[in-house]
């Protein structure tokens, strides 16, 4: 460890543990939380590692609480995050759609376990992609990402970060209990070889500053709390000034505003990774711990001579949908396997249109997918 | 532009700390709320606090709506959860004053655990509770403050619920300040909210204010004349009173002053010698 607490070199970590130290490579400086499976490991490694860095750890009373000190965080200049997983997701929707509002980066991790309610606390899930997208009240766009690795939950959670920063939103790891107490080996590049994407700041005097006069990007320059911009900002919608107006018009310049920043630069921030696309019959379309499981379901379909590609979200929010619907000109079908009773697969059947089919391989939770039910799929799907 | 009154008197003193482009507020006539802003300004302008630095957040609700009026850095936020919000803020950037602005039901109700919890934790912040013992914004509901027997139109026949007695609760939770005056109480609730501007951990001032168009209208005080003359007559100042004694009832004695001051430690904790 250097004497600034970063840390680098290869290191053989659980999810949990990866996700947090990306969070504090990516310059997270406070962390509010709850104790809740399958994401409390990450919590507890906050709660060692922030004070190395000179960052804050606070334990709060509940999710509701959690995500609400973590907007404050960020409005007082730090770097923030929380992490919990469903039955504190939809606690946190409050708060996240507040946010939204007031575009304030943080970001949010969701360990999924298998719900609804209570649930299998233990054991792993994907049935909250669609709470992701749509679990706050009101129309907005999201930014979600799916890490399939420890690895991965480090380097996207430093990607989510940075998302949060460029878009001025909550992002979300979306990530699983099967990645998140999964020990890998985990690399940790040094702190100059990490990129980092500052908080853009006011380029004008604080007399001057309105707080929601957006760049040509859509993305208005941030003021925090204690520079002298004195601002107001409200929940309530408002103008560019921040003041509450309480019309119609109001309403569709604001909400407008707020989808278009993320729809109007998706392809910036779409991430997908693909794999034998080209001359395939049949696509295999998933993300998270499925699209691990499905790799192994992939390789015996090619063994047995099967014409069969790989899709894997890294983005689900955003979603794909150009990309998808290209591929669907080419091919027979999209399978999907995910571990809910189909969600994402809506998205993959909407993109597609009708010119593929698509088939969903659900499972209800509590354990991954048995790589011979996909397979199964994939033979059906090219007869 | 037409010339306006306030345009030919000229700058009000407190002109400085509010957004005269956002007035006239929202606030009812006969309503405490203006009376209480215009103190904790001129409480703040009194201690000479970097304004700059100095923070208001505020839930939902007409108190809420204080928030927008104060040309400081200001939070408006979602119900019940000013004081979470606030604990981030002031952790993130322990050299800012964090006030927040909460009515009865924003801080006692929906946003009670944080209450207690920011209490417990002592976090170094000034909340100004505004009690008026209803909802006012939703139209005039039953709230965590309602006296028993008060009516409400969510309790047409009379509340028959036991209410919070605010300042034993957080005493209880490890508040380090706390006091109670109402608006018949300006010159003591402005010596209050420096005070309490100053303390170092959990403060809290509860100020009992009118709601004459929704509690005052249902409970035989139809003015705000009226709920001020009957803070008048029957506040009495009790300092350091016992606070299980300080129940508020629909026609008894409002006990006031000063309850707690006492100091233990808080956070963000202080920088040591190392400035860590």
């Amino acid at each position: 460890m250097s004497s600034t607490g970063q840390i680098s070199g290869e290191f053989f970590l659980s999810g949990d543990e990866a996700c947090a130290e990306g969070a504090l490579a990516a310059g997270c400086r406070f962390f509010a939380g709850y104790p809740i499976t399958p994401a409390t490991e990450i919590a507890e490694h906050m709660s060692d590692r922030l004070p190395e860095v000179g960052g804050t750890y606070i334990q709060m009373e509940d999710e509701l609480a959690s995500m609400a000190a973590v907007l404050g965080a960020s409005w007082g200049g730090l770097k923030a995050m929380t992490a919990t997983s469903g039955p504190g997701f939809s606690l946190m929707m409050e708060n996240i759609g507040l946010g939204l509002m007031l575009e304030t980066p943080c970001v949010v991790v969701n360990m999924q376990r298998a719900g609804p309610s209570t649930g299998l606390p233990t054991m792993t899930g994907q049935g909250d992609m669609m709470q992701a997208r749509w679990g706050s009240h009101g129309p907005y766009s999201i930014i979600a990402l799916s890490p399939a690795s420890p690895q991965e939950l480090f380097d996207l959670t430093i990607k989510a970060f940075n998302l949060s920063e460029k878009y001025r939103l909550p992002v979300l790891v979306m990530s699983e209990e099967s990645i998140g107490h999964m020990y890998e080996k985990v690399t940790i590049p040094t702190r100059e070889k990490i990129n980092i994407t500052p908080r853009r700041k006011p380029n004008v005097p604080p007399q001057e500053y309105l707080p929601y006069v957006p760049d040509d990007d859509l993305v208005p320059p941030m003021a925090i709390a204690g520079e002298g911009y004195r601002f107001h900002v409200t929940g309530l919608t408002h103008d560019e000034r921040g003041y509450p107006i309480m019309t119609a018009e109001a309403q569709d310049k604001l909400v407008r505003r707020l989808v278009d920043k993320i729809e109007k630069n998706r392809n910036a921030i779409i991430e997908v990774e693909e794999d034998g696309i080209k001359g395939a019959d049949v696509v295999v379309c998933s993300y998270g711990i499925s699209a691990r499981v499905a790799t192994v379901a992939i390789q015996r379909a090619r063994a047995l001579g099967i014409r069969v590609g790989m899709f894997r979200l890294i983005t689900v929010w955003p979603f794909p949908v150009e990309r998808v619907r290209e591929i669907a000109k080419n091919i027979k079908a999209f399978v999907v396997p995910e571990i809910n009773y189909g969600q994402m697969a809506l998205e993959v059947e909407r993109a597609a249109a009708g010119r593929a089919k698509t088939i969903l391989i659900p499972h209800m939770g509590g354990a991954v997918h048995d790589p011979e039910t996909i397979l199964d799929a994939i033979k059906q799907a090219v007869k | 532009m037409k010339t306006t009154a306030i345009a030919r008197i000229g700058a009000h003193p407190l002109d400085e700390y509010l957004r005269t482009d956002r007035l006239p507020h929202i606030w009812c006539p006969g309503c405490g709320l203006g009376m209480i802003l215009g103190t904790v300004l001129r409480a703040i302008d009194k201690s000479r606090l970097d304004i700059d630095r100095t923070t208001i957040v505020s839930g939902i609700g007409c108190t809420g709506r204080a928030a927008g009026y104060v040309k400081l850095d200001s939070f408006h936020v979602t119900h019940g959860r000013a004081l979470p919000f606030a604990t981030g803020l002031k952790l993130a950037n322990p050299n800012l004053k964090v006030v927040v602005f909460s009515g009865d039901g924003d801080l006692a109700a929906i946003g009670g655990n944080h209450l207690i919890h920011a209490a417990r934790r002592n976090i170094d912040m000034t909340v100004i509770c505004v009690n008026n013992f209803i909802y006012g914004m939703t139209g005039g509901q039953l709230g965590p403050t309602t006296p028993e027997m008060g009516r409400t139109t969510t309790s047409r026949k009379g509340n028959t619920e036991k209410p919070f007695n605010i300042p034993y609760l957080v005493g209880a939770a490890g508040a380090t300040y706390v006091a109670r005056w109402t608006t018949a109480h300006v010159r003591q609730m402005e010596r209050t909210f420096i005070e309490a501007l100053q303390k170092k951990g959990f403060s809290l001032v509860e100020v009992i204010s009118p709601c004459p168009t929704y509690y005052g209208r249902m409970n035989e005080q139809a003015t705000g004349l009226d709920q001020m003359r009957y803070y008048r007559y029957n506040s009495v100042v009790k300092h350091f009173a016992n606070l299980a004694d300080v129940d508020i009832s629909l026609d008894g004695q409002i006990i006031v002053g000063k309850f707690i001051d006492i100091d233990r430690p808080y956070l963000p904790a202080p920088k040591g010698e190392n400035g860590k």
